[in-house]
């Protein structure tokens, strides 16, 4: 038989993959690989990396040509029949317009910064791994770009995404991660992005938006995320072996990565508070709450699986664990109260959650809300019975860490904002949690340089002094922001829906 | 191996809900692992199993009834917990290792 010519998964991977590298001979080792030293990560033999996936170049192409083929017919079908009218509610497509803004850019940073580590990492096993993870996260972005293209045709909110991604306030959460990420050495880099961020915690970012979409219509969303997606266990597998590598080859990179999964789970773990007020809040139906996929995707798989298997290396869960898991019953009602106070200035509309939204959120959250969080949207309701709508006015201190305005609470006492500070070369630095606040003190010279929106403001370096001139910087126009009931959208979506009978529509009668 | 004393603990896939395929492959995965349990999440399939999970490429041909080769598992899965012990042309593992 032909076919016992055939070479095995293993065998391909190693010819292919393995056997394509060459020792240098003009320039020395150092000369070529130049960033992998100063760090302090010591790697004695980098053959010893391992990639189960075991993939080739001609395997990834052929796949990843069949992902997306799968998801275009799947986009030109939803545009064909107008499926935007079919979403639960226009206001849903918040969720995704924050999902733009927020997380499309960072896919392509990471595509850029895989293909930093593709050149610079000596071992030719992970230089490949990373190689595709570089092509991966292109093909994110793009597909991301397509995807939504179709509702900027329709909906406000999504123009001008990647111009507010570097200027806009609550954007800037996002977009400092990543730039922390990618200013930090090649293996930091890898535990941060590669280990924290995709095995860590990318179930908690990528799963709830993309059920999301599922629950609310969103056809073409759900299909790039889950195709997006599957690629993200391959890049989880790579952070689970860069981790893992790192350990095995030093005894003295253990306390070096320790201290980087201490840092990176609070940097990655406040990126997704947003994510926690998406969920709880701006889907029109729920699929779980931020709480119930905090508990499954984190406390249970990850604190209960992952690090009970790091445990061998002398791995300890992160610092400051025990604090996101006691703010689980607080988290998204803290995150999303500041953004409804403040979507004036936001590309996206928030809103009172509606009395059945009220009634799921008491539910799901039994302990809270009905105590603290439910008092504070009566107040809000009750603003806009007397016809008026309230918005902070003013602008918020931000922490200097993670960006988000100070908006959390103390450990134990969650009636009291939670503030720290810290004192360098003279000048005060401010934090809403111990974890910033550690994180800040470990590298101070490197977080005092951080583009701060409220202050950028203040220095008179966004527009002018005025809200509209900021709103007119930020690239955000009208109907975009502010209040959902009677914005331009929801004025479509009622024009849109109006033939139809009411109970079609699941949108507040006002 | 000691963890037998201790709580088994559990490893995971997440595979896409949408496609004929892949029903056939969460039917290849019940059947070769006998304690796993099957929830569903809006377009979602979550598959959990005490200790281990494998997923063999004969049985997936035999109920697809077609060549299927495990490379084939990418465009199926979402996510996953624990970690993948062994990718080969027979089978895929996951485990945790210590």
């Amino acid at each position: 038989m032909a076919n016992t010519k055939k070479l095995s998964m293993k065998q391909r991977y190693s010819a292919l993959t393995r056997d394509l590298d060459w020792e240098s001979s003009y320039v020395s080792e150092e000369e070529l690989f130049p960033h992998t030293k100063f760090e302090g990560i010591k790697i004695h033999d980098w053959a010893k990396w391992e990639d189960p996936f075991r993939l080739t170049i001609d395997a990834y192409c052929k796949y990843q040509a069949e992902k997306d083929k799968r998801l275009y017919a799947v986009l030109d079908g939803f545009a064909q029949s107008q499926g935007h009218l079919t979403l639960s509610d226009a206001r849903y497509l918040n969720a995704m317009k924050l999902f733009l803004q927020g997380v499309t850019p960072l896919e392509y940073q990471a595509h850029r910064h895989f293909g930093y580590l593709a050149r610079h990492l000596n071992g030719p096993g992970p230089r490949f791994a990373a190689l595709c993870q570089s092509i991966d996260e292109l093909r994110h972005t793009q597909t991301e770009i397509h995807t939504l293209s179709n509702y900027n045709k329709y909906y406000g909110g999504l123009h001008s995404w990647s111009k507010m991604h570097d200027r806009v306030w609550y954007l800037s959460v996002p977009k400092s991660f990543f730039d922390d990420a990618i200013s930090a050495g090649p293996f930091e880099f890898l535990i941060a992005i590669g280990f924290s961020f995709e095995y860590l915690l990318t179930n908690l970012l990528f799963v709830p938006f993309m059920s999301g979409a599922s629950f609310n219509g969103d056809l073409p969303s759900m299909t790039f995320g889950f195709s997006a997606q599957s690629d993200e266990s391959r890049h989880m597998t790579l952070g689970l072996e860069a981790i893992k590598f790192l350990l095995e080859q030093d005894e003295g990179n253990v306390p070096i990565v320790q201290g980087w999964i201490d840092k990176w789970f609070w940097r990655g773990y406040r990126v997704t508070a947003l994510v926690a007020g998406m969920l709880d809040y701006m889907l029109p139906r729920k699929v779980m709450s931020w709480k119930e996929a905090f508990e499954l995707y984190f406390e249970e798989q990850m604190l209960g699986g992952l690090f009970k298997d790091l445990e061998f290396y002398g791995i300890t869960p992160p610092r400051h664990v025990e604090h996101a898991i006691a703010e689980k019953d607080l988290l998204s009602h803290q995150v999303y109260w500041t953004l409804y106070s403040f979507s004036f200035a936001a590309a996206f509309t928030t809103t009172v959650p509606e009395a059945g939204e009220r009634a799921w959120l008491a539910e799901q959250y039994p302990d809270t809300f009905n105590t603290f969080y439910k008092p504070r949207w009566d107040k809000a309701q009750a603003i806009i019975d007397g016809g008026g709508r309230f918005f902070f006015q003013g602008l918020p201190q931000l922490c200097q860490t993670c960006q988000i305005p100070m908006v959390f609470t103390e450990p134990g006492d969650p009636t009291t904002l939670c503030q720290r500070h810290s004192v360098y070369r003279g000048e005060r630095f401010d934090f809403c949690s111990d974890g910033c606040k550690w994180i800040f003190d470990r590298e101070p010279e490197k977080y005092v340089q951080a583009w701060m929106p409220v202050h950028q403001i203040y220095q008179g370096n966004c527009g002018g002094p005025s809200v509209p001139e900021v709103l007119a910087w930020y690239g955000i126009q009208d109907g975009d922001n502010g209040e959902y009931t009677g914005s331009l959208d929801h004025l479509d979506w009622r024009r849109w829906h109006a033939s139809e009978p009411a109970v079609a529509s699941t949108t507040k009668e006002s | 191996m000691t963890s037998e004393a201790t709580d088994v603990r559990k490893v995971g896939v997440d595979l896409q809900e949408a496609t004929e395929d892949t029903r056939r492959v969460v039917e290849a995965i019940e059947r070769d692992n006998e304690d796993a349990t099957v929830s569903y999440l809006p377009g979602l399939v979550k598959i959990q199993a005490p200790g281990r999970l494998v997923v063999r490429r004969q049985t997936v041909e035999d109920l697809l009834g077609r060549p299927w080769e495990t490379h084939e598992f990418q465009l199926a899965i979402v996510s996953y917990y624990g970690h993948i012990a062994e990718w080969d042309d027979d089978e895929i593992v996951i485990k945790w290792d210590h």
